[in-house]
């Protein structure tokens, strides 16, 4: 039978072991992977700028990006190539709660042309990440 | 109560409950506005809502288990707390934090970062904090009779889950880099070092309810957080499936993430087996419900419904859906708050002297907090399966489909009243013990401990 000290052995060796796949695997990503997967050469000033708004006002606790956040308002991952950059600017530009078709409302965060300019830098960086399929495509066998 | 400095531990359980009304508040701000009743909007914007709901959940549940700690800590190491002023120094300034915290996000300021919307200058009063209680909770250790693998483990948690807040405050300018190492804090919490600090007050709470030998529990402690581990950390991976990551994490993410549930099995397996070997019963039923009652929840809310929707194939489409509220109020309640009602539950008559421990109330808050819990998880379900099929599957437009699973919430917020009756009549009760007093120093056996 397993005894204490044999069970010790087990918890401090078995995370030893996972740890430092984790930390390797993690190096791997940052170093090789990440960068070509997300175009970090694409990240400009404005993308920066762009993130550090969306990041300013919580943007993640209504809606969703890269999978993200809360589940109240659409995801933003593919926003860029939806809406395109109009619609992105004038939801942000205005001045009274933005509503949509539905009854849910969005907070009027009356943004500057420039600041909805990195908003819109920001989205179209994300949008062109390789995200290994997700958003996924609906089924076109189940279109009504 | 053996020592007098355990007293701490009843006002950090007070602050414990009186956030998770707070939370619970909020949670039902949320609920209305999800079913389109979103009156408070001008005041109270859905992501503030969201933002406290989280939070108050975070800080309630660490209150809950620095109360825990300060418990436990003296009674294991048997040594009387180093300093109690500074503990209740480090109880004020966390309620402070908090609540400036609280009162931010409601001015618009805060992190757009999901479980760490609190913002950097406040992260560095919350690192202090924490410094405070870990150096109060480590020398008490030090100068301790007595090192206990109980204390050792739950102390580990505690060191550790401070140490993994760090990577959480740093600024990345990659939104996927920022994400990755949000995960590190959250993930590596929950599903790593936060299961320490629940196997140590789960192996501390069954020694004094079943009184089966120590060394047997604190060997099969071992086995449990060795279990946690080995999944939980390259379990991490399933964060990592969709989000500029390479596809590798689908992989390791996959396979580790099938494996955590085992050693959320394993916890409950344990708690019901020592419950089984020991001889006499306490006579503090309500303490080895919620005990026995924890560890069977976590199993069915952060294993297995967390396994369920862990799968690449399956994430692919319930990523960023209600699919994950489901799983998340089920894993939280059953793994962490249902331990912290535990604790509360063993914990008030030995600091209080009064034995309310069966009376009516106990009982009710039991079943109906559980019964309403599992209710929720339920209309979190049957919304969050339904936005899958009509916005991932048929690819209806988002707030279409939004529309459509209103009436999903109306069930929630049903199932969420009587989770909130359970709740409060815990809270009624906690109120109904009074304070504690130094008349209820009593030994081991005096409080009806059953000892091994």
């Amino acid at each position: 039978m397993l005894s204490k000290e044999q069970a010790r052995l087990f918890f401090l060796g078995g995370t030893f072991v996972v740890s430092v796949i984790f930390l390797a695997m993690t190096w791997h990503s940052i170093v090789r992977e990440i960068p070509n997967q997300t175009h970090e050469q694409n990240i400009t000033p404005e993308v920066v700028a762009g993130k550090q708004l969306f990041d300013e006002n919580n943007c993640m606790g209504c809606h969703t990006i890269l999978g993200e956040g809360a589940y109240y308002a659409p995801e933003l991952t593919k926003v860029y190539g939806r809406k395109g950059e109009g619609y992105i600017k004038a939801v942000l530009m205005s001045p009274t709660p933005w509503q949509g078709a539905a009854q849910r409302k969005m907070v009027a965060y009356e943004m500057t042309e420039e600041e909805a300019d990195n908003m819109v830098a920001f989205f179209k960086w994300i949008g062109e990440m390789d995200l290994n399929g997700f958003p996924p495509e609906p089924d076109k066998n189940l279109q009504p | 109560m053996r020592y007098k400095s355990q007293k701490v531990a009843y006002w950090f359980f007070a602050l414990s409950m009186l956030l998770l009304t707070l939370q619970i508040t909020y949670g039902f701000i949320m609920g209305f506005a999800h079913m389109g009743f979103d009156g408070l909007h001008e005041f109270i914007p859905f992501n503030a809502a969201r933002a406290t709901h989280n939070n108050l959940l975070v800080v309630w549940l660490l209150s809950g288990f620095m109360g825990a700690a300060y418990y436990i800590i003296p009674e294991e190491s048997k040594q009387e707390l180093v300093s109690v002023k500074l503990a209740y120094l480090q109880l004020i300034s966390l309620a402070v934090v908090g609540v400036a915290a609280i009162i931010g996000f409601h001015l618009n300021w805060w992190e757009g970062r999901k479980f760490l919307e609190i913002p950097r200058e406040l992260d560095w009063l919350v690192v202090i904090n924490v410094l405070l209680f870990l150096g109060l909770i480590i020398t008490t250790l030090w100068k301790g009779k007595r090192k206990t693998t109980t204390s050792l483990v739950l102390t580990m948690g505690l060191f550790f889950a401070a140490i993994l807040y760090l990577p959480g405050m740093i600024w990345f300018d990659s939104q996927t880099l920022d994400s990755f190492f949000r995960w590190w804090v959250v993930h590596l919490w929950v599903e790593g070092v936060w299961e320490l600090i629940m196997g140590g007050i789960l192996a501390y709470l069954l020694i004094k309810l079943t009184g089966v030998d120590r060394e047997v529990i604190e060997k099969w402690l071992y086995v449990i957080v060795g279990l946690t581990f080995l999944s939980g950390v390259l379990g991490t991976g399933h964060h990592y499936y969709y989000i500029g990551t390479p596809r590798y994490w689908l992989i390791i993410g996959g396979i580790f993430s099938a494996l955590e549930p085992l050693a959320f099995l394993g916890m409950a397996l344990f708690a019901i087996n020592m419950y089984r070997r020991s001889g006499r019963s306490h006579p503090n039923k309500s303490a080895l419900y919620w005990t026995i009652g924890s560890a069977v929840m976590s199993f069915v809310g952060a294993g297995l419904l967390g396994a369920a929707h862990t799968l690449p194939a399956v994430n692919m489409y319930t990523h960023g859906t209600l699919v994950t509220a489901m799983h998340g109020h089920l894993a939280f309640w059953g793994a962490y708050g249902m331990l912290i009602f535990a604790m509360i539950s063993y914990v008030l008559p030995n600091l209080t002297g009064r034995k309310l421990y069966d009376s009516a109330a106990s009982m009710y808050a039991f079943w109906l907090a559980n019964i309403g819990m599992v209710c929720m998880t339920c209309a979190f379900a049957v919304a969050g399966i339904a936005q899958v099929y009509m916005e991932r599957k048929i690819g209806l437009p988002f707030m279409q489909v939004q529309e459509e699973i209103e009436v999903h919430f109306f069930g929630l917020i049903l199932a969420a009243t009587l989770f909130t009756i359970g709740c409060m009549l815990f809270i009624y009760n906690f109120i109904k013990y009074g304070q504690p007093t130094d008349e209820a120093l009593l030994t081991d056996a005096e409080q009806g401990d059953v000892m091994a």
